[in-house]
């Protein structure tokens, strides 16, 4: 499947990576390829760049789609997450009456859970993608993973949450207002004392309240990470793997397929930004050579210059060869190094022509 | 500036920058370029998997302090130690270090080190950075060049001292903020050295992380590393076929063409590499200094010699008087 079919048949497109891989702008212009060919498609990017978000009109919007104009048949709209509206969405959702809801919304634990537990922005990242795709406002909904070092984290994300809201820590904190205080053992009661010492007892006041107020939304939010686990499997979700070609991003795009694969959910398509141009087949050491000979005259810059490319591409295919094969039989998309930055949607679109096979 | 002034300034560097602009390959360069100097030199590494080691051609690092590369070569030269950092081995130590050994490995294996970093968030980074801070005192090294994590995440990771004074008032995790904010205040302990690439969404970034840190953390920014720049070859602009003919010599078939494309490809790259150094530094007043890139090979430790030369030109072209732009005004930044 090349990513012409792959933006037609897909409901939802995931692109991965490392961070700095063009990543972001790669989840637009798959979005936008989609839009021209008359899908309503809306792409989540996670904290992009000012030059991309301006190009894409972001600048203004936060949480909730707002249309980009263009010249297309379909529609495109574009979302900005916010980790934190993200998950007091959900909150209200899951939450039994609107007093629940603002007890838990004005707690400071929660506010910093919201913002700050590892894996919160990966799975509200998931989340939106949930709640966008069953809106059924979209054809396809496209989005950009965190670009941290655990980018694939969202696979457990859902997961997590439901265990730190399973904790032990959890359940002795609620304890006491169960009345149990008595089946509390000794050593856990000293374990909560000195995690109380350590933190402060004020923060420690903070979480107890904030256990108190979630009771009881356990289930829905357990239910609701199993779907999410479910939509990400669904064969029409197409993982895209984005990389550089670096040895260092190549490894850890392989270390993303491998587990993508572990997970039961293969790599569509690999593309491959900042790709240095193949000027000649000329082996490089030939070229070095030669320009040893001519040192200190123009023919000799223009020899190194051209054995440098020629070395540079060499080793960035080498680098690729074996992240190129395992992920076969899925393509491999290579765009060359742009002249510039992403200032507008026609930058954009150039982009296209390297990933897609129209005019 | 004379190097070995240069990384008198402070025993601790910390190198930060967005994802993929080469931070690791400028602390690593810096390490080495301080231990040619003499100076024995400790990278701290805190995210683990960053193919530090594998640049100084060693496997990759543990808890436990390693040599990434023995002194003596070339004569005079110090060694390159290092180590790697996490939130929950420093948690350990510091439980252990505070009479708490009975609950600290239950803590960590338990997963309640989650529980209790989200109630206060910033509490992993700054048991990170009181780990670190314990080193810089120790003074076993003469500098301490710490790989940050990735910008964006950096200023939260600097930021954690701040951010958890106001959150927790007692107690000895407001003391070891407390200190770690004496710390990062101090230019006389520490500095930040920012990396980018000459490219602009980058250099935007990194004005922006720039003022950040001065703003929220009031640390002391040193000079500006840019990597991978395009060396010049001043002969690149002649036409392939005129330069044959000069040099006496005969091209391939088809030579002629990809000569001229290369050549133009990498004059237009090189425009573009200059006029982002001109933008960096209208928009940010440090000094800078500039790194190639590497055509020839991945880096290994040739290449980093490579490159911890260009660092020691570059800091020897810094004008000691221009750092002081960059110095935040302590008292300002603690209010």
């Amino acid at each position: 499947m090349n990513l012409d079919e792959l933006v037609m048949s897909s409901s939802i497109v995931i692109c991965t990576g490392s961070g700095g891989v063009g990543k972001t702008t790669t989840a637009a212009v798959l979005a936008m390829e989609a839009a021209r060919r008359g899908r309503r498609a809306v792409v989540v990017t996670i904290d992009p760049a000012k030059r991309l978000a301006d190009a894409l009109g972001l600048s203004d919007i936060g949480n909730e789609p707002k249309p980009v104009e263009g010249p297309w048949d379909g529609t495109l709209s574009a979302v900005m997450l916010d980790t934190k509206r993200t998950f007091d969405d959900l909150v209200s959702t899951y939450s039994s009456d609107p007093d629940q809801a603002a007890r838990i919304l004005d707690n400071r634990f929660y506010r910093n859970i919201s913002g700050a537990l590892s894996g919160t922005q990966e799975y509200m990242a998931m989340e939106k993608l949930y709640s966008l795709h069953e809106s059924h406002d979209f054809d396809v909904v496209v989005v950009d993973t965190p670009p941290t070092r655990h980018a694939l984290d969202f696979l457990d994300a859902p997961r997590r949450l439901t265990h730190f809201l399973d904790h032990r820590l959890y359940r002795t904190l609620m304890a006491p207002t169960r009345g149990v205080m008595k089946a509390v053992n000794v050593a856990a009661h000293a374990f909560v004392h000195t995690v109380s010492k350590v933190i402060g007892a004020e923060v420690f006041d903070d979480a107890l309240a904030f256990f108190q107020a979630f009771q009881g939304m356990e289930e829905g939010f357990r239910q609701r990470a199993g779907k999410v686990l479910e939509l990400l499997s669904d064969p029409a979700t197409s993982f895209v793997l984005v990389a550089a070609p670096r040895r260092d991003t190549v490894e850890e795009a392989q270390f993303f397929a491998d587990r993508l694969a572990e997970a039961g959910l293969p790599v569509q398509a690999l593309i491959v930004n900042r790709m240095h141009p193949h000027f000649t087949d000329e082996p490089p050491e030939g070229l070095r050579a030669r320009a040893r000979g001519f040192a200190g005259t123009d023919l000799g810059d223009l020899l190194t210059n051209l054995g440098d490319f020629a070395l540079v591409s060499a080793r960035e295919e080498a680098h690729l060869a074996g992240l190129a094969e395992s992920i076969e039989p899925a393509p491999v998309v290579r765009v060359p190094f742009l002249p510039t930055d992403v200032h507008d949607l026609e930058s954009l679109e150039r982009l296209g022509t390297h990933l897609f096979t129209h005019a | 500036m004379d190097p070995g002034q240069f990384f008198a300034t402070s025993r601790l560097v910390i190198v930060a920058g967005k994802g993929g602009v080469g931070k690791t390959t400028v602390s690593a360069a810096l390490a080495r370029s301080a231990a040619r100097t003499g100076l024995t030199t400790l990278i701290i590494e805190v995210e683990g998997k960053s193919g530090l080691a594998s640049m100084f051609g060693q496997p990759p690092l543990g808890y436990d302090e390693v040599v990434l590369s023995p002194g003596g070569d070339p004569s005079g030269a110090a060694d390159v130690l290092a180590r790697t950092l996490t939130p929950d081995d420093a948690l350990i130590e510091y439980l252990e270090d505070h009479g708490l050994r009975r609950i600290s490995k239950r803590l960590v294996s338990s997963g309640a080190v989650d529980v209790v970093a989200t109630a206060a968030p910033g509490i992993k980074d700054i048991l990170l950075l009181g780990k670190v801070k314990q080193l810089e005192r120790a003074g076993n090294v003469d500098l301490v060049v710490l790989d940050a994590p990735a910008a964006g995440h950096a200023i939260t990771f600097l930021q954690s001292a701040r951010g958890l004074l106001d959150a927790v008032r007692v107690g000895p995790i407001n003391t070891q903020a407390r200190d770690v904010l004496e710390l990062l205040t101090d230019p006389a302990r520490c500095q930040v050295m920012l990396v980018t690439l000459p490219e602009e969404t980058p250099v935007n970034e990194l004005v922006d992380t720039a003022y950040q840190l001065e703003d929220r953390v009031g640390v002391s920014l040193g000079p500006v590393v840019v990597n991978g720049l395009y060396p010049h070859l001043p002969g690149i602009g002649a036409d392939p076929t005129t330069a044959a003919e000069e040099a006496g010599a005969q091209l391939l078939r088809g030579e002629a063409r990809a000569l001229a494309e290369a050549a133009e490809f990498r004059q237009r790259r090189s425009d573009l590499q200059d006029h982002q150094l001109e933008r960096l530094n209208e928009l940010l007043p440090l000094p800078q200094i500039h790194l190639p890139f590497l055509f020839d090979a991945d880096l290994g430790p040739a290449e980093l010699d490579v490159l911890s030369d260009a660092l020691l030109d570059g800091v020897a072209g810094v004008d000691p008087t221009a750092l002081g732009v960059g110095a935040p005004k302590i008292e300002d930044a603690a209010s």
